[in-house]
């Protein structure tokens, strides 16, 4: 379990985080939703440590990871995964190279070892035979596979997701949000997703806060934004006509 | 961040294998660049030395001096760090740049690896105590360039040039150990400039060849002073 617990952020003079606290359950998959430029992304990156917090704590079942130092920072890293918008996969390495090398860095595993694992990975995620492809010879969608499996290869407590589904088919998306879901049960995973696919807010949100300037604004789950009268989640969630009729039938049903 | 590049790197397997995959990206692979260059430019240096001696009262054995002097202190270890900066330092820039605006540093860190020290540590160790290496084999072409455009233009003998390059030599080998300091000095500079251009980089394509120009630039800037300070506490 995550607790983020009151968090300020600042850059200069603009402050970006307001008093913002949440929890992310485990073996749930806890969605980030809100427009672009609200400050998603800056929550994320302080609860991963990529920026240091002004106020506030962030709690790692119980270990003040913001109170930490680089070494014990370290540690806690080595249980966390993390999926990146442009999945970040390391383009001098190989398919296979890219998902063995957390185990590479922090394992005493033989070879043989990391080379089992790493296959029994990217075969979780329905990748086989691309072993020795280099990142830029896959598509978005294997990409982000690849980066799923390389964030699970060392069974990590906490998984972080960006924005998953960018820049990928409405086809792909579901494959992605579903193999998001299942590695979450599967392996009881605290799952932090950010995201804009409303595809995904139905499909996976078992936890949602929206996030609106800086604020936590609104929390619940796929059920309860449904029938929400919170205006701003209603403004972001059923911006098309679509999808505002589609609430105003689901509701009547 | 000079501490986080000289921490103690996670695995020394991997760091070893890093190590060696950086000699042979920034130094073996500059080698021919090196050897062309170093080749035409000893040509030049002899050519013109010999175009310009007019005075009857020196001996053309001169020429070879001139030709060894010149390459030894300033050719060979500051203009082929110059055109290194350009290359080397541009690529290194633009390599950890791109890995920057593309996430996969903060990859690198959210997996708790020490990012600069992984990407910079290899690549500085690489160039500052290779650099010399290559410096010494720069040095060896351009004197076999000189010799090369002299004799075949038929200005001096080969006696003659060699009588040159040995000429007062035993008196002047500090000038090779204080040649190839100022490379170890140079080869730091390169890569830990243009490491920390990359590093920094923020935005996008465009901030990426921006942080790689401003990199070959202050590379630059660095050796030229460098090169000054080291003189003159070293030869004045």
């Amino acid at each position: 379990m995550i607790v983020v617990d009151g968090i300020n952020k600042s850059f200069g003079d603009t402050q970006i985080l307001f008093d913002v606290s949440a929890t992310f359950t485990e073996g749930q998959v806890n969605l980030i939703i809100g427009a672009s430029g609200q400050g998603k992304s800056v929550l994320t990156k302080c609860i991963v440590g990529l920026h240091e917090v002004d106020e506030g704590a962030v709690l790692y079942d119980g270990r003040d990871f913001s109170a930490m130092n680089r070494k014990q920072r370290i540690e806690v890293r080595k249980e966390i995964g993390m999926l990146f918008q442009g999945s970040a996969l390391f383009d001098s390495m190989t398919v296979e190279e890219n998902v063995i090398f957390p185990l590479k860095m922090f394992t005493d595993m033989t070879e043989e070892e990391m080379r089992d694992r790493a296959n029994f990975c990217l075969k979780r995620v329905d990748i086989i035979n691309k072993n020795d492809l280099f990142p830029a010879e896959t598509s978005g969608g294997m990409q982000k596979r690849i980066a799923i499996a390389r964030a699970i290869a060392m069974n990590p407590k906490y998984l972080f997701c960006d924005e998953p589904n960018s820049g990928l088919d409405p086809k792909t998306s579901i494959v992605i949000d579903n193999l998001i879901k299942e590695i979450t049960y599967e392996y009881n995973i605290t799952t932090v997703v950010i995201t804009h696919d409303m595809n995904s807010v139905m499909e996976i949100g078992d936890h949602i806060i929206f996030i609106n300037q800086g604020r936590k604004w609104w929390q619940g789950d796929n059920k309860e934004i449904i029938k929400t009268d919170n205006k701003e989640v209603v403004d972001f969630v059923y911006a098309s006509k679509f999808m505002q009729n589609l609430r105003e039938k689901l509701i009547n049903s | 961040m000079l501490k986080s590049v000289f921490a103690k790197p996670e695995k020394g397997k991997v760091f070893r294998k890093m190590l060696f995959g950086e000699i042979d990206a920034i130094v073996i692979s500059s080698i021919p660049l090196v050897a062309f260059l170093s080749v035409f430019m000893g040509g030049v240096i002899s050519l013109q030395t010999a175009a310009n001696m007019e005075s009857p009262l020196l001996p053309d054995y001169t020429i070879g001096y001139i030709t060894r002097s010149s390459t030894i202190l300033e050719f060979s270890p500051t203009i082929i760090s110059l055109i290194l900066a350009g290359k080397v330092g541009s690529n290194i820039a633009s390599e950890i740049g791109t890995m920057r605006v593309t996430e996969q540093i903060d990859a690198l860190e959210i997996m708790g690896v020490n990012s600069i020290g992984y990407l910079m540590l290899p690549k500085i160790l690489a160039m500052t105590f290779f650099l010399p290496f290559v410096t010494v084999i720069s040095m060896v072409l351009g004197l076999i360039g000189g010799w090369i455009a002299g004799v075949q233009s038929g200005l001096y003998s080969t006696e003659t040039y060699l009588l040159g390059i040995r000429y007062a030599w035993y008196t002047e080998q500090g000038n090779l150990f204080y040649s190839l300091g100022k490379t170890v000095v140079f080869g730091f500079l390169i890569t830990s400039i243009a490491a920390y251009y990359g590093y920094y980089t923020k935005g996008g394509s465009l901030e990426v060849g921006r942080s790689s120009t401003k990199a070959v630039v202050a590379a630059s800037v660095a050796i030229l002073i460098a090169n000054y300070v080291i003189t003159q506490i070293v030869l004045v």
